[in-house]
């Protein structure tokens, strides 16, 4: 039995720096893991996908080594090292995270966690059960993927994000289920691996949270990659065979299509991490699946916080990550601001990259607002040529009664690495003259976020 | 040092203008205020007032030239001023007086006389003060609505002033808007008259708060705009006291104790969910019909009155009706609302009963298309089956806007609203 100010369970993105931002401010926490930590983020997510891309772009970039003026002979992916190197960076970061919790006098507490009250519970490992009790409980147990009812992962042919990330080999034929971020992501690595990569998207759009236009030239820019992408098409049945999966996928126009492929991703959503973890014994009150919360992560149960997957949208690490700051300096007596969806950036790490912050533009009009908007072409910045980078753009989105930044939405090279300006700008609630004043330096990509603004008022000086 | 004068953005739409007319010519000497021109917008005429004191050096454009862009350098003046050119707002030379619009929309030719409205050029000076700290899109919004941000603590970063400080100083409502609102939109920026009162009579004078001004703006703006139109029931609330009291000795366990008010929500959003009609808002060329009945409840506070919303009220139980209503009102009270939590709402029900008032007629809270004002239950002389009895019972009376809602249908309301409080076990299921 021990007692703390808080006890955090789950140490993903969320909990982790939940943790260190309680313990800075002089809490006494301890920190609860199942398995690894720092989460799927660190372990199994972000960062050694991340990882992979990496090894995907310097092959993509050795095959085009003539573009540069190159020559690259015999060139080879080896895909157990490609593998040996994304799991060495996560288990550097897993290091980094074991450092900063000791560093930070921060409990860990390796087991299964499980509510008893609000304000306690117990942590089984190898059949063996202790008791904590804390002030304050953040949940902070995260998401795993979300199966096909009728055909679950079996790890040999059947992948989740889980198994896609150590593959035994480059799939042949590969057929992804699902075209948010993850499955993009896997789309696009495996594509450059050199897979036959086919994309099912239910809705009438690849990466359907993202502005139309992204969609539109992702869809076009990944066609020309040779990716097949099938969108307003279900798969109606899905089956493991000994030698790959048989699917049936009913097209736009309503037709169903047998085909085999070697291997398949699905990637149609997550399930929070909800079960098993004593939420029914203290009546948490829940939302579709998910946790309630108000602006500063409480649930309705006194002393009982959540953060990151298991509340509302965006699902993303960093959202998790600032909750987790939210909560702690909360529960430290702070007043700590709440957090806006609106000012929340997306990142896709395909190729070409996505990213964008606040509204598309369908729903900045949907929402009343008068819009102007910019879009720029990479074609038009002299950086992006030299890298032989010119597919793209940079589209902003503009109230034309307040000059508010409503959403900005890019597509191309490095995209992920710009997005902060605008992000930094609208949570500042600078307005369009702000950007226009700002001297960009050249030569950068980051100029053509200039452009894109200058551009929604029609002063684009480069196009 | 020259400062070159630009063609200001009279209106947050303007895009171009005409220069109806020079009041200043070459060689004049200008000082902060003097009048230089006047320019017709889509709009309105205005005139257009100097900031900075100098000399005209230059008139670019000439008299009666329309279509002049936004931005366009218009004249130059040498600044005598020292400071006056060292002043950071020499790029913004100049400051439009915010005039009234007048009503016509297209003003043909210049027009002299007739824009003589009260003048708020100290809002847009307060809000480009560089001692206000707000963020640049708060200034806008401020600029644009023609607040005063002087005064106003912002709930950001160190103080400072926010979008969501100004939007909650303006009571703005986010959500979609027609032209024709937003015209309104563009009227409403105007503050109302201020009137400089003599009076030999002892007083002192007491500077309005912003609720106080929301208030008065927004009252204003109901009863001059929106036609009302008041139909009163009387209801017999026997049954709903009787249910009320067997409800409350259940759940008397769980500390939960329902006033009447939290019944008559839930029977008002029940209304409005089965007279869609009623449950509408105004809104120019269209009209909004609403999918849900979210319940603005006026709750009075020291510095005025605040509603805060009990959204879907219909699909909520009784008992979390009054655990909401219970925490908003002390919240308002103590004046820690968020903005969501009272803008918005498709209709407003205000309760004077506990102060033993008969009967009133509520003003409409645009752009909400109906009110319920509600009086006191009391013990009448009653007619059941032609005999004199006694009943308890309530006078309600319903404000309509009348543009979107039929006297009819208005009727029609308040009738199925009677019905469900005087058989009141349709709000427990």
């Amino acid at each position: 039995m021990a007692d703390y100010d808080l006890i955090v369970l789950g140490s993903g993105p969320g909990g982790y720096v939940a943790a260190i931002r309680a313990a800075q401010l002089g809490l006494n926490v301890a920190i609860v893991e199942r398995e690894n930590l720092g989460g799927i983020c660190l372990n199994w997510g972000c960062i050694p996908t991340k990882a992979l891309l990496r090894s995907a772009e310097i092959y993509h970039y050795m095959q085009h080594a003539g573009d540069f003026g190159l020559t690259a002979a015999n060139i080879s992916a080896d895909i157990d090292a490609v593998v040996k190197r994304s799991r060495g960076v996560a288990k550097q970061l897993n290091q980094g995270v074991t450092h900063l919790m000791k560093k930070n006098k921060i409990t860990v507490h390796l087991g299964d966690g499980k509510l008893l009250a609000a304000n306690r519970l117990s942590v089984t490992k190898d059949g063996k059960t202790e008791e904590l009790t804390g002030k304050n409980i953040i949940l902070a147990t995260g998401a795993r993927a979300r199966d096909l009812p009728f055909a679950p992962a079996d790890g040999k042919r059947i992948w989740t994000y889980r198994h896609a990330m150590v593959p035994s080999e480059i799939p042949k034929k590969l057929l992804v289920i699902g075209s948010g971020a993850i499955g993009i992501e896997f789309a696009s690595f495996y594509n450059d691996m050199g897979a036959e990569v086919t994309v099912v998207e239910m809705l009438d759009r690849i990466v359907p949270v993202e502005d139309a236009d992204v969609s539109a030239f992702l869809e076009k820019s990944l066609t020309k990659q040779g990716m097949t992408i099938m969108t307003g098409a279900g798969v109606e049945s899905l089956k493991a065979t000994a030698t790959g999966v048989s699917a049936s996928i009913k097209g736009k126009d309503g037709t169903v299509v047998a085909s085999a492929f070697t291997h398949c991703i699905v990637a149609i959503g997550i399930v929070p991490n909800t079960e098993d973890i004593g939420l029914e014994v203290l009546g948490v009150e829940m939302d579709r699946g998910f946790l309630k919360t108000d602006t500063h992560c409480r649930t309705n149960v006194a002393g009982l916080w959540a953060i990151g997957d298991i509340t509302a949208p965006p699902w993303l690490a960093h959202k998790a990550s600032h909750e987790g700051v939210i909560a702690a300096e909360t529960i430290a007596g702070g007043q700590p601001h709440a957090m806006d969806p609106l000012n929340i950036p997306g990142c896709t790490y395909c190729h070409p990259q996505v990213a964008s912050v606040g509204m598309t533009e369908a729903k900045a009009k949907e929402a009343g607002y008068d819009v102007k908007v910019g879009n720029f072409p990479f074609l038009g910045n002299g950086k992006a040529i030299a890298l032989g980078e010119a597919e793209g753009f940079i589209k902003t989105v503009f109230d034309a009664k307040t000059g508010e930044l409503l959403g900005a939405h890019m597509v191309g090279a490095e995209v992920t690495e710009l997005i902060q300006g605008y992000t930094i700008g609208k949570t500042a609630e600078l307005v369009e003259a702000d950007f226009m004043h700002t001297v960009f330096p050249h030569p950068t990509l980051s100029e053509m976020m200039h452009e894109s603004v200058l551009g929604a008022y029609g002063k684009m000086l480069h196009m | 040092m020259p400062i070159e004068l630009k063609m200001p953005a009279l209106s947050p739409t303007m895009e171009e203008g005409t220069l109806s007319r020079w009041l200043v010519k070459e060689g004049d000497r200008v000082s902060s205020g003097d009048l230089l021109a006047e320019i017709e917008t889509d709009k309105a005429t205005m005139e257009f007032e100097a900031v900075d004191a100098g000399v005209v050096t230059k008139l670019l454009v000439a008299e009666g030239s329309d279509g002049v862009k936004v931005g366009t350098v218009i004249a130059m003046i040498q600044s005598e001023d020292e400071d006056a050119a060292a002043a950071p707002k020499s790029t913004a030379p100049a400051v439009l007086k915010a005039e009234a619009p007048t009503p016509a929309p297209v003003v043909s030719r210049p027009v002299e006389a007739p824009l003589k409205a009260p003048h708020a050029d100290k809002h847009v000076v307060d809000v480009q003060n560089e001692r206000i700290k707000a963020s640049p899109l708060a200034k806008r919004i401020a600029t644009n609505s023609g607040l005063d941000l002087v005064g106003v603590t912002g709930t950001g970063p160190n103080g400072r002033i926010v979008k969501a400080d100004v939007e909650a100083l303006s009571g703005a409502v986010r959500r979609p808007i027609t032209p024709q609102q937003r015209e309104q939109d563009v009227r409403r920026d105007v503050p109302a008259p201020v009137q400089t009162m003599d009076t030999d009579i002892p007083h002192e004078v007491i500077k309005l708060s912003n609720m106080r001004k929301t208030i008065a703006r927004r009252l204003t703006e109901s009863k001059q705009q929106v036609p009302h139109i008041y139909l009163t029931v009387d209801v017999r609330l026997d049954a709903l006291l009787k249910l009320r009291g067997e409800l409350n000795a259940s759940l008397e366990a769980r500390g939960i104790k329902l006033s009447v008010n939290d019944m008559l929500i839930k029977a008002l959003a029940l209304t409005l969910l089965q007279v869609p009609k009623c449950n509408v808002s105004f809104a120019g060329d269209n009209m909004l019909q609403y999918m849900r009945a979210d319940i603005s409840v006026a709750v009075s506070v020291p510095t005025g009155l605040i509603t805060p919303i009990i959204t879907d009220a219909a699909h909520k139980s009784l008992s979390t009706i009054s655990h909401e209503v219970s925490v908003l009102a002390a919240r308002a009270k103590e004046g820690k609302l968020q903005p969501h939590e009272y803008q918005g709402g498709t209709a407003s029900i205000s309760n004077m009963g506990m102060m033993g008032i008969k009967q009133f007629d509520a003003v409409i809270n645009p752009p909400q298309g109906m009110i319920l004002a509600v009086g006191a239950g009391e013990k009448r002389p009653y007619i059941v089956d032609d005999a004199l009895a006694i009943a308890t019972v309530m006078s309600a009376t319903g404000s309509f806007d009348h543009r979107a809602i039929d006297g009819a249908d208005g009727a029609m309301f308040m009738k199925v609203f009677k019905e469900l409080v005087e058989k009141p076990m349709g709000l427990v299921a």
